[in-house]
């Protein structure tokens, strides 16, 4: 083997590089990234670099030397188009392609757009550049409406209210956040929205998105009513970047199809937001859009790469912010989990709720208690019993630290 | 080894307790990290560097010293 090709320089091709080289792989390294800017960190984007807390430069993953150190071929502003698996080849955009022996696929998701998004004043975020174009509206604009009530939604939603913009969330779910979380948590984000003066318009479609001279006026609801706007921020959800693997051979479902080794094919790899995988932890497939995950399966992709044969069977975790809250959660949460407050409560504005599914405690949420989920998440990696653990009245304080 | 902590950066998941309970703690009251040792034993040197690694915040670092002979 000479050399090791990774497509994608976020969190996870960073990582994945990073482990190859802590890992001692000493032989050819390239890591072609899409953006222009140097790796840097998401989750900071829709929290303090759109609110300015944050200079842009803050959420650069690593310093230029330490980028030096990895002694990679670093390719940022290049876009792999095409892999042909038999021929071990990648083509990138510039029409040049690379060979390799092994290669690592971390090139994310892109975030799903409405008709005449191309409307200005429509945004995404994703990228950095999505962030600070983001911002300027922000500073300019007045009234803004958010499309989706996931976690992106929610978050631009407290950060656009925070710099004092009048903000409307829409979204067709009953209350926000109801996928990850159920409707009990759901209505608890909802209302800490509504005690922050953001207006949330749940249970209601959005039909389209309304504009005058290229410009958006607002977004028309499924009911006819039309609520104005001069920012609108679409945040649908997001769809694995795939596209340029099409006819590669390699499997394409909810993403890159792997085994329960983060494999697509021998000697091809996925990690981070696009890899589709087995966790035999849970004995599900899963495709997991947390930052935690990038790191987490990158380490186990390069590992699996250079030998290691684990499995990759993580507890997941991911959290949220917004506004004074932190909502932090380890393991899943199926829709049809039952869930229990086990420390803590809700009128108190902290509290932990436990999540069993099929007589396992498969997750635990926290709600502005970091160290109390932190000590609860060995329930989850337990495979703790739902019953036995439900039958007692509720968890002692010395059972939580 | 020497390590440093960025309270402003850390979001408080407690990854690095989880990876190195001898070098790491959060604060009682919001969970943000805590730096027990600022120089930790050799034998912990690797799962110090896990943790760094681990971080989603990417609020801890470490300066990796020349050995003296």
């Amino acid at each position: 083997m000479k050399r090791i090709v990774i497509i994608g320089a976020s969190a996870a091709g960073l990582t994945a590089a990073e482990t190859l080289r802590r890992r001692g792989w000493s032989g050819d390294l390239t890591l072609i990234g899409e953006e222009p800017h140097p790796p840097y960190d998401r989750p900071p984007l829709s929290k303090q670099i759109l609110t300015g807390a944050w200079k842009p430069e803050r959420a650069t993953l690593r310093s230029l030397p330490d980028l030096a150190r990895l002694e990679a071929d670093l390719r940022l502003g290049q876009r792999a188009t095409a892999l042909d698996v038999e021929g071990r080849q990648v083509r990138l955009d510039n029409g040049e392609s690379i060979g390799f022996d092994a290669l690592i696929i971390a090139t994310g998701v892109a975030p799903r757009r409405l008709p005449d998004s191309d409307l200005a004043g429509v945004h995404v975020l994703r990228t950095l550049d999505d962030a600070l174009a983001l911002r300027a509206a922000l500073l300019t604009g007045t009234r803004v409406v958010v499309v989706g009530a996931g976690f992106l939604g929610t978050e631009v939603a407290a950060a656009a209210r925070t710099m004092g913009l009048t903000v409307t969330v829409v979204e067709p779910e009953p209350v926000p956040v109801r996928r990850p979380f159920g409707d009990r948590i759901g209505e608890l984000v909802a209302e800490l929205h509504r005690d922050h003066g953001t207006r949330l318009r749940c249970g209601i479609p959005v039909r389209r998105l309304r504009g005058a001279g290229g410009r958006v006026t607002g977004v028309e609801l499924g009911d006819g009513t039309t609520l104005p706007a001069d920012v609108v921020v679409l945040a649908l959800g997001s769809t694995p970047a795939t596209r340029w693997l099409t006819g590669s051979g390699l499997r394409l479902g909810d993403g890159v199809v792997c085994d329960a080794l983060c494999r697509a094919a021998p000697g091809i790899y996925a990690a981070g937001d696009v890899a589709s995988w087995h966790n035999p932890h849970f004995g599900t497939r899963m495709r997991l859009e947390h930052r935690l995950n990038a790191t987490e399966q990158a380490m186990a992709a390069a590992g699996n790469l250079l030998g290691d044969a684990t499995p990759f069977a993580p507890v997941p975790y991911f959290w949220t912010d917004q506004y004074d809250t932190r909502i932090q959660a380890y393991g899943i949460f199926p829709p049809d989990a039952d869930m229990r407050i086990v420390h803590g409560d809700p009128v108190d504005g902290y509290f932990a709720a436990a999540y069993g599914h099929h007589g396992r405690v498969v997750g635990i949420l926290g709600w502005n208690t970091p160290r109390q989920v932190r000590t609860l998440r060995r329930l989850v990696v337990e495979r703790a019993s739902w019953t036995a653990f439900t039958v007692t009245p509720a968890l002692r304080p010395a059972t939580v630290n | 080894m020497k390590v440093i902590v960025d309270q402003n950066k850390c979001v408080a998941s407690g990854q690095c307790v989880l990876a190195t309970p001898e070098v790491f703690d959060q604060r009682e009251e919001d969970g943000i990290v805590v730096l027990l040792t600022e120089t930790p034993p050799e034998h912990l040197a690797d799962d110090v560097r896990q943790a760094a690694a681990l971080c989603p915040a990417q609020a801890i670092w470490v300066e990796e010293q020349e050995k003296k002979e």
